[in-house]
C-alpha cells in the first residue's frame, strides 16, 4: 500500500507556488501556511489547507518552527519542504521535523550542519580530492610563515579571520612588503572584533566568476545537472544567472560536474544541492566555495536546459523513490537565463517599493517561462524581500535566448511599483554581456559606469539648457 | 505636543541591534534630525530622524510591530 502524503510548505513568495505546482503535479495534497500579511498570497489561494502560523515579522511566522510544527501537526501533514532562506539550511528544525515523524524535503540534519560549517566542507572537498581556494593549511601563526605560505600560494594573498564571516575581517596583500605590513594590523582587528586573533591566508582572485553546479542524489548516487553562471551580482545578490556558463570549454565543464559529484557522493547527498566555484578567467581554475543543501531561486534556468523538474524530483526523492536518472540520460540542451524581476527602484539606489500592483501583463509565447507569487490587484507586502518575478527563457543558443529575454521583457509590464525591468534591459543590450565577458564585480563597475555617464549628460543638458 | 511619522511601510524597530539598547526613552530629548527608530522594508534598514525636537512622551508602537507609511511612531513636548 503506498501512503497519502501531504505537504506542508514552509515557505512564502514564488517559491512557496513553485512547491505547490511539484505537489500537485504528483497528485499530494498540499498545506500553506501564511502570515498575517500573506493570508491573501497566490499560494493561500491554491493549497488545498491554509493555516496562519503568526504575526507579518518572519521571526514570529517563517521562522517559528514551533508554529510551523504545529500546523503540521494540525494538518495532518506528512512531509516539509522548506524552499529557501528562512529555515531551509537550520540543521535544528530538519532534525525536529524528523523527530516529529515527519519527513524534511532536503538531506539529513547531519549533511546540512556539515556543508554549513565552511571549515569542515572545506577539509571534506579536499579529502573527495576537489580544489578549495590555495592557502595555508590551517591558521599562520606569525610573519615568517605567512610570507612562506604566500609565497607558494601566490600573490595578491586574503588574510582571512578564522572567526570572521560575511566578509568581515578580511585583508589584501598585494606582496611580501604589504603582507608583512597587513598581517599584525588584521590579527590586531580579529582580536578586537572576534575575539580571536587566528587568521589563514587564501589566494586572492580579482576577477573570479561564480559558478555553481546543480546536482540531485537519493543517498546512494549523485547525478549532476550541469552549471548555472551567476557572477552578474550587486552586493552579493544575484541579477542574472544563465546556463550553461558562456565561460567553460566543455572540457572544463566536464571536470567541474565531475568535482561536484564526487564532493556530494563524499557526504551521501540526498536531495537537490548547489555547490558553488569560483572559476579564474585568467589560468582556468576552478575552487568550490561552499554548499547550498536547499533548492535555489535560480534553478529554473537549470530545469530548462535539462528538462529536468528538480523540485519534483526532490518530493519524489524524499518519499523515498530512488534517482529516476543515470547521468548519461540528462542532455545539456540549448541555453536559459533568468532575470530576478524586483519590486525596486534602480535609479534610486534600489530603493524598496512595497505596494498595490495597479495592473500587470506578463510575456508569453514559445520558451518564456514566469516565477511568481503576484497577480493584479495584489498588494507586495514590506516584510518580505523584493522579488516579483522570476523570468526565463529557454533558446536554441546563447544569442538567441538573449533575443528571447529582450522580447520577453519588452513583452513585460508592471504598474504600480517601482520595478527592474529597464535595467535588465540595458544590462542585456551591454556588448561584454552580450559576449559573456563578466566576472563578480562587473555589474557594480557598469552601474557605476552608467550613473557617471548619465550626471555627465545631465550637466551637459544643463549647459546647453543656460547658453539658450 | 508633536508627533514623529513613519516615512515607509514596514517593521519598526526601537534600536540599532537585538541587543543594544532604544535609541530614546521616555523623558529623553530628542533633537531634529537625531535618529528614533529604524523602519525595514524589505530587508533594508532605514533611519527614522525626527522633523521636531523636545522629549519623549511616549513611543505609541511596540519594537519589531508592522508600520504603515504615516503612522505615528512617538509623541514629543
Amino acid at each position: 500500500m503506498t501512503t497519502t502524503h501531504k505537504v506542508l510548505i514552509a515557505n512564502r513568495g514564488e517559491i512557496a507556488v513553485r512547491i505547490a505546482r511539484a505537489a500537485q503535479e504528483l497528485g499530494l495534497q498540499t498545506v500553506a501556511v501564511v502570515s498575517d500579511a500573506d493570508t491573501t498570497s497566490l499560494v493561500a489561494q491554491m493549497a488545498d489547507q491554509v493555516v496562519n502560523i503568526g504575526p507579518a515579522h518572519p521571526a514570529k511566522s517563517y521562522l517559528n518552527a514551533d508554529a510551523i510544527l504545529q500546523a503540521a501537526q494540525s494538518t495532518g501533514a506528512t512531509m516539509v519542504h522548506p524552499g529557501y532562506g528562512f529555515l531551509s539550511e537550520n540543521a535544528a528544525f530538519a532534525r525536529r521535523v524528523t523527530q516529529a515523524g515527519l519527513i524534511f524535503v532536503g538531506p539529513s540534519a547531519e549533511t546540512i550542519e556539515c556543508m554549513g560549517n565552511k571549515s569542515v566542507a572545506r577539509e571534506t572537498a579536499q579529502r573527495a580530492g576537489v580544489p578549495t581556494v590555495p592557502g595555508s593549511a590551517g591558521t599562520v601563526d606569525d610573519v615568517e610563515m605567512a610570507a612562506q605560505v604566500a609565497a607558494e600560494v601566490g600573490y595578491p594573498v586574503m588574510i582571512k579571520a578564522s572567526a570572521g564571516g560575511g566578509g568581515r575581517g578580511i585583508r589584501v596583500a598585494h606582496s611580501e612588503p604589504e603582507l608583512r605590513h597587513q598581517l599584525p594590523l588584521a590579527k590586531g582587528e580579529a582580536r578586537a572584533a572576534f575575539g580571536d586573533d587566528a587568521v589563514y591566508l587564501e589566494r586572492f582572485i580579482a576577477r573570479a566568476r561564480h559558478i555553481e553546479v546543480q546536482v540531485l542524489g537519493d543517498g546512494k548516487r549523485v547525478v549532476h545537472c550541469y552549471e548555472r553562471e551567476c557572477s552578474l551580482q550587486r552586493r552579493r545578490q544575484k541579477v542574472v544567472e544563465e546556463a550553461p556558463s558562456p565561460a567553460l570549454s566543455q572540457m572544463t565543464r566536464d571536470a567541474l560536474c565531475e568535482s561536484a559529484v564526487r564532493l556530494a557522493s563524499a557526504v551521501g547527498y540526498s536531495g537537490a544541492g548547489t555547490l558553488e566555484f569560483l572559476y579564474d578567467d585568467d589560468s582556468g581554475e576552478f575552487f568550490f566555495i561552499e554548499m547550498n543543501t536547499r533548492i535555489q531561486v535560480e534553478h529554473p534556468v537549470s530545469e530548462l536546459v535539462t528538462g529536468v523538474d528538480l523540485v519534483r524530483e526532490m518530493l519524489r526523492i524524499a518519499m523515498g523513490e530512488p534517482l529516476r536518472f543515470k547521468q548519461e540520460q540528462i542532455v545539456l540542451k540549448g541555453a536559459a537565463i533568468e532575470c530576478r524581476l524586483n519590486a525596486e527602484d534602480p535609479e534610486r539606489n534600489f530603493m524598496p517599493s512595497p505596494g498595490k500592483l495597479s495592473a500587470l501583463r506578463w510575456p508569453g509565447g514559445p520558451g518564456v517561462r514566469v516565477d511568481t507569487h503576484v497577480y493584479a490587484g495584489y498588494t507586495i507586502p514590506p516584510f518580505y524581500d523584493s522579488l516579483l518575478a522570476k523570468l526565463a527563457v529557454w533558446d536554441e543558443n546563447r544569442p538567441a535566448a538573449l533575443q528571447r529575454m529582450q522580447r520577453a521583457l519588452a513583452e513585460t509590464s508592471i504598474e504600480g511599483v517601482y520595478n527592474t525591468i529597464a535595467l535588465h534591459q540595458q544590462l542585456l543590450a551591454d556588448p561584454a554581456v552580450q559576449n559573456g565577458q563578466f566576472h563578480t564585480g562587473y555589474l557594480e563597475q557598469w552601474m557605476a559606469r552608467r550613473a557617471a555617464e548619465k550626471a555627465l549628460a545631465l550637466t551637459s543638458e544643463l549647459t546647453a539648457g543656460l547658453a539658450v | 505636543m508633536a508627533e514623529i511619522f513613519s516615512p515607509l511601510p514596514g517593521t519598526f524597530y526601537m534600536r540599532p541591534a537585538p541587543d543594544a539598547p532604544n535609541y530614546k526613552q521616555v523623558g529623553d530629548s530628542v533633537a531634529i534630525d537625531e535618529v528614533i527608530g529604524l523602519v525595514e522594508v524589505m530587508k533594508m534598514f532605514n533611519e527614522v530622524r525626527a522633523e521636531v525636537s523636545g522629549k519623549v512622551v511616549r513611543y505609541t508602537i511596540d519594537n519589531e510591530d508592522p508600520v504603515e507609511a504615516g503612522q505615528v511612531l512617538m509623541i514629543i513636548e
